[in-house]
């Protein structure tokens, strides 16, 4: 039977619509994506931790939940608000529903609100704590809520990395060219996937890792990987990034261009609502080309405070934010939306060719 | 910025006539590609034949010609113009192929003309399906395997090589006549046999069947920079084998993963880099629905019907964009018109679902095969938008506007009970309402699935449908259930029926309660950004975004979807419309059902309801307009309903019912002119003559009534619009027959029974002020009474009438315009009989219309007039005597213009093509000159009727009609027309001492026949007039049918073969080609 539930934000507005996957209150940003399908994949994001998700788009969960789309090993957000959750799916690669998919991760789904209604709020208010509740009042809830760290202050990075140094060892095995390291604070398999199909032997080093460690493994490039929250308290990992740059090639990713940035001394600062969706336009200043591309962040780089020979080569079309910068002379480049889409258009893989390329002329 | 390579002056053509396959949706792109051309600074001369076309608006094109698409006049419009730019992407097949043609007759290169948009090569790659099959091999994508061959032999070991199931394709047959598909070795054999043998060159492609893989579609856009983008996809829930034209289709895909739907998009950015195309490209898949299998079906390197749905659908408006990038705009350098703050560089998100229904003729045209496959049948096509598939599809089908026949429907035909096999799961126009029935009695979707593939999720979502239909059957209403049926789409119409109320007692519930839908904005962004697009759809969720303005304003209601009797000419007056209400300093606000036309594009109006043309979507709407009007009850916002055909003027009586204001021409008065009887009595008291004729209910009444008036009758049920069931009757015997047919298919209704009277007709539009009755213009057809007035070709200024009969016309229209107080447009038909000896009228009123006609925007054109305009002036309140206009007829113009109709024959198979009271044609075509034959040249080359020099000619002339052929054929043999004739009329010529090249067998009776002389080439035109008695009639149908197929003229109307081959005897064509404007001014280059 339907169980009411509440979505109540920060701000003191609530919504009321019914609960579906798990049952336990959920707390987290409240954050919305405009992609119209990959449900399955920003759920595993863990770019997401510390999020309550929900997709503009009112229909979810049509094709079900597969055993292939997954992105980590597990659902990342903290709780996920839809228009509509499908009950029927259909696909040949259906296992289970996406109610039974958050059930089984203990994550808390609310359906059945005017999901246009709130993003409209959260852009034009900004993103704010919110909470799902099926067993408070609206106004417990508000209370509860709280009493909540901000998300802002929380280290989502150390939650989601791996514990442990390990090789990527999945998907048909290819001939290894170049030994690659992944500096994991939010790793996506499809970065190791693209890697590694394209010859390199992946390690993924947790995020704590010193840069001497990581150094150590003597890798031919290095990835710096996308991951969730405010990278201005991410001090430990700066100081790592610090003791990579100018010693091997480095790519970095979403929260690995904040990263990058800050070691080079830029700022980051905090996006109104951010950018999540699947089609969102870049400009890169060297070719005039625009890219569609994959995003998902709620910071950005400060491009007024680039410097020690950092440049700014991407911006956002849309907002004029910084969306990728590399070094003038050090073999770095790095790009704040996703090249390996998962969900999104798969249009700018040729970055990691690009990675590649300049692992080869080092 | 400057742009590289930016033409000076672009050519854009049109695409012609409305045909099957080409409708509306190139007038859209056209007059969005000439804002562009402007906006850019780019001049823009515009070429279209179509009249009944915003394009061809002396305000939207810098110069307009209306003239034939054909290579010769466009090549003189080049000479002259000198454009350095050709824009051929924006008018459907017709451009690309014209534009094919200008560069192999070397105009292009003669006159330095750059094809922009789309290369040459690319349109050849396209067109040419083993060209394309290599390009799209070449570049890794994968198309089904297929190979021609010419034997059985062959066709064994190519479907051996492929597997099966297969399909064969005849080489050269129309409708894919003899193909089919074989699942089996057993049925190869067959469908191959019947393959060869159907081909008249004996070759067949034998294809990989895809058949019931899920179809879907992708608008990519690129530009000069190889940026590229995607606009929309959608997914077809009618799977593989229909044409998409012909499917139901929602945006974006539903059943697609991330992966399949990136890996589809991907391949489409390919395929539009590789063709090198500057603008929109439309790119079709066949995915496997249980593997990632795909095939390219097919690439189309153009707007299309499938981009203007996807601008609609989105809000993107891919015409614009693609005509900008055309000459020389990057995807970065175009603003988003939407948000007003992004750019053109981006890809729609959506937050709803977009289901489109086509719309088929086959309520026109019962006999027709309804059968759907690879040639699509649907005239136009309705869109919905909405949060729920159910609710979106259910909007749908209200929007096809088919009255009592909502999801509920079923036909009493049907056998209804357990067995799935009674059901006709075929693909039909009737089937989504046999998943409906079959569903509601029980059958599992699963069954259903198996037998039509419509993926399960479709039918989960019916299912979900009929069960609250069942609810609604059971459970009392209360607010929550009340909303969650509302929610699911539910008309109040239809929850009355379920529920036991009228829909008017559910609207008072829904009131009571406070369930009323909100409007949410169609913004190209899923609400992420701030829009400025007045683009709204109705859901029933929390939040309104269509907040009402509190000003001056008005609903202008549109005309639906495109439909034989109703096309694109109601659009062009809504669009007018509401630009009418603008420049007065009204907010316009439009309301349509139909993706494919202007007036939906957002800059049409002050705001657009994307809604259904019914009696609960427009009171909704105009609730939610007034919710916010200061003086309360007074401030009700008034609704014009003149200008969207019969769908527009049947609202206004439930608005005035509902107290809703109409502006112009009352309810009443607009009732009076509908009514049968009351308007026989009201020209009974003006003493304005109508043919004599009676209502009937039984077939001795109806002999007593055409005894005494006399035959031939022409005879209609009442119920009807625009000419449906109507038939001439010209003995006791045909009368008998047609009434035991209609009063059994229309017990109660009268069947209307008048005089036929064989005259000469004519028409005029007219407008009125309840003191000045203006009368543009008047047209004289050149077929007889009897030739539904949308069949027939139109003249203005007249052809024969005298002095004194337009002075009669022009009479009678002021008088019924000030009677009727007619407060707007108005359009009479009349029909002129010889002098009667004894005196006695000789001018009859047919019928009378109080509201714009299909002619508004010809008359429009040829006068100078803009009577749409005009009329919303009127009807807000300035006088036609301020507007500079008095009482009569306009001043005649110094040319001649004539209005031919254009059909979709070829496509409607099992439908009879002869000319009769009932309309079937799709389009209009105009001819312009200084002379009447000029003016007749043109018209005929552009509807495709044009014979030509020498040749031959198939007659088959009933004998009625004999004695009236005797001239017409004359003329033809004296130019040296070799003459194939039917038995009868072959010993007519014999006896004229004509010579008959062949006279054929009737079709029973062995070789050549009729159809073998057709088929067989040596004619290039046919004669045919109706009989209606046994084999005869057989015959002349199997000789329409194939020259139709065939697209050989076929004239059915002497009147029509006269005037074809009065043009023909001249031996020049001298025909001017000058802008529109120039014949009115009478410029002589």
């Amino acid at each position: 039977m339907k169980k009411q539930a509440y979505l109540v934000l920060a701000d003191g507005s609530f919504y009321e619509g019914f609960s579906f996957g798990g049952a336990a209150d959920a707390f987290g940003e409240v954050v919305f994506n405009t992609s119209m399908m990959g449900y399955q994949e920003m759920l595993t994001d863990p770019s997401y931790a510390g999020q309550i998700l929900m997709p503009t788009y009112p229909l979810i969960g049509n094709y079900g939940v597969n055993g292939q789309d997954d992105e980590t090993d597990r659902i990342q957000v903290r709780g996920f608000i839809v228009r509509e959750e499908c009950m029927e799916p259909s696909h040949y690669l259906n296992q289970k529903t996406i109610h039974q998919y958050l059930a089984d991760g203990g994550i808390s789904g609310i359906y059945g609100l005017d999901t246009r209604a709130i993003t409209r709020k959260l852009r034009s208010v900004g993103v704010m704590m919110g909470m799902i509740t099926s067993h408070l009042t609206p106004d417990e809830a508000l209370a509860e809520l709280k009493r909540k760290p901000d998300y802002g202050n929380a280290d989502y990075v150390k939650e989601v990395s791996t514990k442990k140094p390990y090789v990527w060892e999945n998907d048909k095995p290819v001939e290894y060219k170049y030994n690659v390291v992944a500096y994991d604070c939010g790793l996506k398999y499809n970065i190791l996937r693209l890697l590694k199909a394209r010859g390199c032997k992946v390690t993924v080093m947790p995020c704590t890792s010193k840069a001497e460690e990581i150094l150590k493994l003597n890798p031919d490039g290095i990835l710096l990987s996308p991951g969730p929250g405010d990278p201005e308290i991410l001090d430990y990992a700066v100081k790592t990034v610090q003791g990579l740059v100018g010693k091997k090639p480095i790519m970095g990713i979403c929260l690995g261009n904040q990263l990058l940035g800050r070691a080079f001394g830029a700022k980051t600062f905090k996006l109104k609502f951010g950018h999540r969706g699947g089609n969102h336009p870049v400009k890169e200043f060297a070719t005039g080309r625009v890219h569609i591309t994959a995003q998902n962040h709620g910071y950005a780089l400060d491009p007024d405070t680039m410097k020690n020979g950092l440049e700014v080569t991407h911006i956002n079309l849309n907002d004029g934010t910084v969306e990728g910068l590399r070094h003038k002379e050090l073999p770095i480049f790095a790009i704040q939306y996703h090249s390996e889409d998962s969900p999104g258009p798969m249009d700018n893989r040729y970055l990691f060719d690009r990675f590649i390329k300049m692992m080869e002329k080092k | 910025m400057t742009i590289k390579n930016k033409p000076r002056k672009v050519l854009i053509i049109g695409s012609g006539p409305i045909i099957i396959g080409q409708a509306a949706e190139f007038d859209y792109a056209g007059t969005q590609a000439c804002k562009a051309m402007r906006e850019e600074g780019v001049i823009s001369v515009l070429v279209n034949s179509n009249p009944a076309t915003i394009m061809t608006d002396e305000d939207i094109a810098d110069v307009v010609y209306v003239e034939p698409l054909t290579v010769e006049v466009i090549s003189r419009i080049i000479e002259k113009e000198r454009p350095d730019g050709l824009l051929p992407t924006l008018g459907g097949q017709t451009g690309l192929n014209l534009a094919v043609e200008l560069a192999d007759a070397g105009v292009l290169d003669k006159f330095n003309v750059r094809v922009l948009g789309t290369p040459i090569q690319t349109i050849r790659n396209a067109e040419d399906r083993e060209l394309f099959k290599q390009l799209l091999i070449k570049i890794g994508e994968p198309v089904p395997r297929s190979e021609t061959v010419n034997t059985m032999e062959e066709g064994r070991r190519v479907a051996k090589e492929i597997g099966l199931p297969v399909v064969i394709r005849p080489a050269y047959t129309l409708g894919g006549t003899g193909g089919g598909f074989a699942h089996t070795w057993e049925e190869l054999e067959i469908v191959l046999n019947s393959g060869l043998t159907a081909s008249p060159i004996h070759q067949i492609l034998v294809e990989e069947s895809v058949a019931g893989w899920k179809e879907l579609e992708y608008e990519v856009m690129r530009d000069g920079g190889d940026n590229c983008i995607t606009i929309c996809n959608m997914e077809n829930i009618d799977p593989m084998g229909i044409h998409t034209g012909d499917s139901i289709v929602v945006a974006p895909s539903q059943t697609l993963t991330n992966k399949e739907y990136q890996m589809l998009r991907t391949a489409s950015l390919k395929i539009i880099r590789e063709l090198g195309i500057e603008g929109g490209c439309n790119v079709q898949y066949a995915l496997d629905p249980k593997s990632e299998r795909y095939y390219v079906i097919e690439v189309n390197p153009r707007v299309s019907r499938s981009s203007a749905l996807a601008s609609k659908a989105t809000g993107y408006p891919i015409a614009r964009v693609a005509s900008k990038i055309a000459v020389g705009k990057r995807l970065d350098e175009i603003p988003n018109a939407v948000t007003g703050k992004t750019m053109a560089a981006f890809e729609p998100a959506l937050d709803y679902i977009v289901v489109k229904i086509p719309r088929w003729p086959f309520d026109k045209f019962a006999s027709g095969d309804r059968l759907l496959g690879t040639q699509m049948k649907a005239t136009g096509e309705v869109m919905a938008i909405d949060r729920t598939f159910e609710a979106a599809f259910q909007k749908a089908v209200r929007s096809l506007e088919f009255g009592k026949k909502t999801l509920l429907w079923e036909d009493r035909k049907w056998t209804l009970g357990t067995d799935i096999n009674t059901y006709p799961l075929e693909p039909t126009d009737l089937r989504l309402w046999a998943v409906m029935a079959a569903l509601r009695r029980g059958i599992a979707p699963q069954a259903i699935h198996d037998k039509t593939n419509i993926d399960m999720w479709f039918l989960d979502k019916m299912v979900n449908i009929i069960n609250m239909e069942k609810r609604l059957l059971s459970q009392p209403l209360t607010p929550d259930f009340l909303r969650e049926a509302k929610k699911c789409g539910f008309s109040d119409e239809m929850i009355g029926t379920l529920a036991d109320r009228l829909p008017e007692q559910v609207r008072e519930m829904r009131q009571e309660w406070k369930i009323k839908p909100v409007y949410k904005m169609v913004d190209t962004c899923a609400a992420e950004f701030d829009a400025a697009t007045p683009y709204f759809y109705s859901t029933y969720e929390t939040e309104n975004e269509a907040i009402a303005v509190d000003r001056k304003k008005a609903v202008v209601i549109g005309s639906g979807p495109i439909r034989i009797g109703q096309g694109i000419e109601f659009d062009y007056c809504s669009v007018h419309a509401a630009r009418a209400l603008k420049e007065a300093g009204y907010q316009s606000i439009m309301i349509n059902s139909n993706p494919e036309t202007v007036s939906t594009d957002f800059d049409t109006s002050d705001r657009l309801y994307f809604e259904s043309l019914d009696e609960e979507s427009i009171r909704d709407i105009l609730d939610n307009e007034n919710s916010n009007n200061a003086d309360g009850g007074n401030g009700n916002t008034p609704s014009i309903v003149q200008f969207g055909g019969q769908t527009a003027i049947n609202l206004a009586d439930p608005l005035a019912r509902a107290g809703m204001p109409v502006l112009g021409t009352s309810a009443e008065c607009i009732d009076l002119s509908e009514d049968r009887r009351r308007f026989e009595q009201f020209l009974g008291n003006l003493g304005i003559p109508q043919p004599p004729g009676a209502g009937v209910t039984s077939i001795e009444e109806a002999l007593k009534v055409a005894k005494l008036i006399g035959y031939p009758v022409l005879v209609r049920p009442s119920y009807v619009l625009g000419g449906r069931g109507m038939e001439i009757v010209h003995n006791a015997s045909e009368l008998s027959h047609y009434m035991s047919i209609a009063t059994d298919l229309n017990t109660g209704h009268p069947v209307l029974i008048d005089k036929y009277l064989e005259g000469k007709e004519a028409e005029v539009d007219c407008i009125c002020d309840g003191e000045t009755v203006l009368i543009p213009g008047l047209m004289e057809q050149l077929e007889r009474a009897g030739v539904h007035s949308g069949d027939s070709m139109a003249v203005y200024p007249g052809l024969t009438l005298t002095t004194a009969e337009i002075d009669t016309i022009t009479d009678y229209a002021v008088r019924i315009g000030l009677a009727l107080h007619i407060i707007g447009l108005m359009n009479i038909q009349f029909v002129i009989m010889p002098e009667h000896p004894l005196g006695g009228a000789a001018v009859y009123v047919l019928e009378v219309n109080s509201r714009a006609s299909r002619t508004v925007p010809f008359i429009s054109k040829v006068t100078g007039v803009p009577m749409v305009k005009v009329a919303v002036k009127v009807m807000l309140g300035t006088s036609l005597k301020a507007q500079g206009y008095e009482t009569g007829m306009y001043k005649r113009q110094h040319l001649v213009a004539i209005k031919a109709p254009v059909f979709s024959m070829s496509k409607l198979v099992g439908v009879d093509t002869h000319l009769g009271p009932e309309m079937k044609s799709t389009g209009e075509v105009m001819g312009i000159d200084y002379r009447f034959e000029a003016a007749l040249a043109k018209t005929l080359l552009a509807a495709g009727l044009m014979l030509p020099r020498e040749g031959g000619i198939l007659l088959s002339i009933s004998d009625r009609d004999k004695p009236e052929a005797v001239p017409i054929i004359k003329k033809l043999a004296g130019i040296g027309y070799k003459l194939y004739a039917t038995e009868g009329t072959a010993s007519m010529l014999s006896a004229m001492g004509l010579p008959v090249t062949m006279t054929t067998k009737k079709l029973a009776e062995g070789h050549p026949n009729v159809l073998d002389v057709i088929i067989g080439g040596n004619i290039q035109g046919v004669i045919n007039t109706v009989t209606s008695s046994g084999t005869v009639m057989r015959d002349g149908f199997a000789i329409r049918r194939t020259a139709a197929e065939r697209r050989i003229p076929c004239f059915t109307s002497l009147d029509t073969a006269r005037a074809a081959i009065d043009i023909l005897v001249r031996d020049k064509h001298d025909y001017h080609v000058q802008p529109l404007a120039s014949y009115r001014n009478r410029r002589q280059p």
